[in-house]
């Protein structure tokens, strides 16, 4: 998973190359407008890592995606979520 | 941009400026004469030896003084801890390193099967140790630039 980012209005961003698209920039703003870096020490990464995360650029590994779903109290697939879940229909993603 | 691209040119910077410097000096050692003595051959490990040496400590002294000038003008202190992500962009960019001194050291062992000198396989080795490192580094840059 990986690559360039496309951000939209509501926070979500897509991985390049994967359908799957995160909401962290929009709960951190929910939870009190928690900063990248107080997300960062929360989930034990560096900020840089969130940054990367939140524009796509980088795919967290399961272990870390729970860790920032914990963070916001909310369900994995609130977090993290598939554009277009008719893609698990094909084998290796999109046919 | 980040402190991670910043380290990974600095890094390349020490790559492509170390090595060469220290071969202009210490190849004037150069045993003359037979190409196969043991002479050219302890001078070749002597200077493998010595540009381990000399890189670790130039690179110790340069990261020092490029995390206190990136802390001077970016006011920011560098990350400390070492997370998944820059353990995979480590990873990622050691075995492009890995393919391309595995190449050269094919090539060193070619030249020296095809009847070349002993200093011509080390010389190809160092090349190939020397783009390695660098691409290493390139690698490490561009997956922290365009992501991993």
């Amino acid at each position: 998973m990986n690559s360039r980012s496309s951000g939209s209005i509501d926070g979500a961003c897509e991985v390049a190359g994967t359908p799957i698209k995160n909401n962290i920039r929009r709960l951190r703003f929910d939870h009190d407008e928690m900063t990248q870096q107080q997300l960062a020490d929360k989930v034990g990464v560096t900020r840089q890592t969130i940054v990367a995360i939140e524009q796509g650029k980088y795919s967290p590994s399961l272990e870390l995606a729970f860790r920032i779903a914990r963070v916001f109290n909310a369900p994995l697939e609130a977090v993290f979520y598939l554009e277009n879940p008719s893609d698990l229909n094909t084998p290796g993603g999109k046919s | 941009m980040s402190y991670q691209e910043r380290r990974a040119l600095v890094s390349l910077l020490c790559t492509l400026l170390i090595p060469p410097v220290y071969a202009r000096y210490a190849l004037s050692g150069l045993p003359a004469g037979d190409p196969y003595a043991p002479e050219v051959l302890r001078f070749w490990g002597n200077f493998f030896v010595g540009l381990i040496v000399i890189s670790v400590g130039v690179r110790v002294v340069i990261t020092i003084v490029f995390s206190i000038v990136n802390t001077v003008f970016t006011r920011q202190v560098e990350p400390d801890i070492t997370d998944e992500r820059d353990r995979l962009v480590e990873l990622k960019a050691m075995r492009n390193g890995q393919y391309i001194f595995s190449l050269g050291f094919i090539g060193a062992m070619v030249a020296l099967a095809a009847g070349g000198t002993p200093s011509a396989m080390f010389a190809l080795l160092i090349v190939a140790g020397v783009f390695a490192s660098a691409v290493d580094e390139l690698s490490q840059f561009w997956f922290y630039r365009r992501g991993v």
